[in-house]
């Protein structure tokens, strides 16, 4: 029985981080699926009482939260020797991962899910240029490279992995378009190359499903997707 | 090599307190610089071109932004003295969930007792009192959240202390009565030096606050 699980939903992309990750490190791990018709279970009320959010990584029974402390923890506890690094070694390298990973967060993701839900055709103009802005950041973070974190993916690729299964998507089911090819080739190259890694692609859900699931999430509440 | 090392910041914010605690508690020797937010200075525009925000430390000339972000790059850079992360890599994560929690309930949730009245200030009084017994189910019976020791989530939240009293004398309420050993544990870190040399006197703030809700009203 594996010692490491994680709680997860079919179709996040928080979770799916998680299984790159681990995979990454060669680690052995049981997904613990969520049924959101039955309302949060007492694991994951009893694993994040904080949040109640999933992903939720268990670890021998010890429970971490948050996608981005859980990506730190497992390059943490798996380092050295053969195993995959996830951050880089240099503190102002780190800084760097880590400050673009929170700006894309904060302003990619949740500027396209914004930009996503909004209904008013001015308030979804404006909040696609917000989230065209912030991507043209991110297209200066990858010019010139072939991942994030250089020749291999690291940190940060995980960390935007969303980008080239889930974008289109969102574009799809909010009528909006960002990632244009043309006003972003580092960033649409990069998407091609992400998501045919093998570990990658095989942890990615059907597009049918994630149609679903988005569209219902949209249409309910804007929260978290 | 002669070190630099520049702190751009302004003295009400609670993101740039933790910066200054964590140099402090490190005995790093830097350069203070006062922003004026409705005029930012070229430097602060050409460090963080992205936010435009404070803090931002400057180390030899290469910038990083984002407080949390900051203390963790000065927790790796000054390894000598002070450890504020643990190295045990569950304790590590632990820290790093409960201050991403402060991150993401303290200020917002501070601003808005600050900034609502009537019922809506009493609903956001209540959120933010029980955040701060989250916090205080946390720490339990432990001198900080570092354990025996004065860490990452004690810098990470010691700065929201300077804010209480503002917070309580806007929405009627007392934060020791509510939460004694929260409070218990902030005077336990303000009496540190690095903690007492980096927070503003609360009094003075709540005296800056009110002037610049009035600025905003007007």
């Amino acid at each position: 029985m594996a010692k490491l699980k994680i709680i997860v939903s079919a179709t996040s992309l928080f979770c799916v981080r998680i299984e790159w990750a681990l995979k990454l490190k060669g680690l052995e791990y049981e997904l613990i699926f969520e049924d959101w018709s039955k309302g949060k279970s007492e694991l994951l009320l009893k694993s994040n009482p904080a949040h109640k959010k999933i992903p939720v990584l268990l670890d021998d029974g010890v429970a971490i939260a948050e996608s981005k402390v859980i990506l730190e923890y497992i390059d943490e506890k798996w380092k050295g020797g053969d195993l995959y690094p996830l951050l880089p070694q240099d503190p102002c390298e780190r800084a760097q991962a880590r400050f673009w990973a929170q700006f894309a967060d904060d302003k990619c993701l949740f500027g396209t899910w914004g930009a996503c839900c909004a209904e008013d055709a001015l308030e979804k103009e404006k909040a696609v240029e917000a989230a065209l802005e912030s991507f043209t950041y991110l297209e200066k973070q990858i010019e010139g490279k072939k991942f994030f974190a250089g020749d291999k993916i690291g940190y940060l690729d995980l960390v935007v992995g969303w980008i080239p299964h889930w974008l289109g998507i969102l574009e799809e089911i909010g009528g909006m378009k960002i990632l244009d090819a043309e006003r972003f080739p580092s960033l649409h190259e990069w998407a091609q190359n992400f998501v045919e890694i093998p570990l990658i692609k095989e942890c990615l859900p059907p597009r049918d499903k994630l149609v679903n699931r988005l569209s219902l999430v949209r249409s309910s509440a804007p929260n978290k997707p | 090599m002669a070190e630099e090392v520049i702190l751009l910041d302004t003295w009400p914010s609670p993101f740039g307190m933790r910066v200054r605690v964590a140099l402090r508690e490190k005995g790093v020797v830097f350069d203070l610089r006062e922003e004026d937010l409705s005029n930012k200075s070229p430097l602060l525009l050409k460090m963080n071109p992205v936010h435009k925000k404070i803090p931002v430390l400057i180390h030899n000339g290469k910038p990083v932004s984002e407080s949390l972000i900051i203390v963790q790059y000065i927790d790796a850079t000054w390894v000598r003295q002070s450890p504020l992360l643990p190295s045990d890599p569950y304790e590590h994560a632990r820290a790093r969930f409960w201050a991403d929690y402060v991150d993401k309930k303290m200020y917002s949730g501070g601003r808005m007792v600050w900034l609502s009245t009537g019922e809506a200030q009493e609903v956001a009084k209540k959120e933010f009192i029980e955040c701060l017994k989250v916090l205080e189910g946390e720490l339990g019976d432990r001198a900080y959240f570092g354990g025996g020791r004065f860490g990452y989530v004690d810098v990470s939240l010691i700065p929201f202390y300077s804010y209480f009293y503002a917070l309580e004398a806007s929405a009627n309420f007392s934060v020791a009565e509510e939460c004694p050993k929260l409070v218990a544990w902030a005077k336990r870190c303000m009496q540190r030096e690095s903690v007492a040399k980096s927070l503003p006197d609360q009094y003075k703030l709540y005296d800056h606050m009110l002037e610049r809700k009035k600025i905003q009203e007007q």
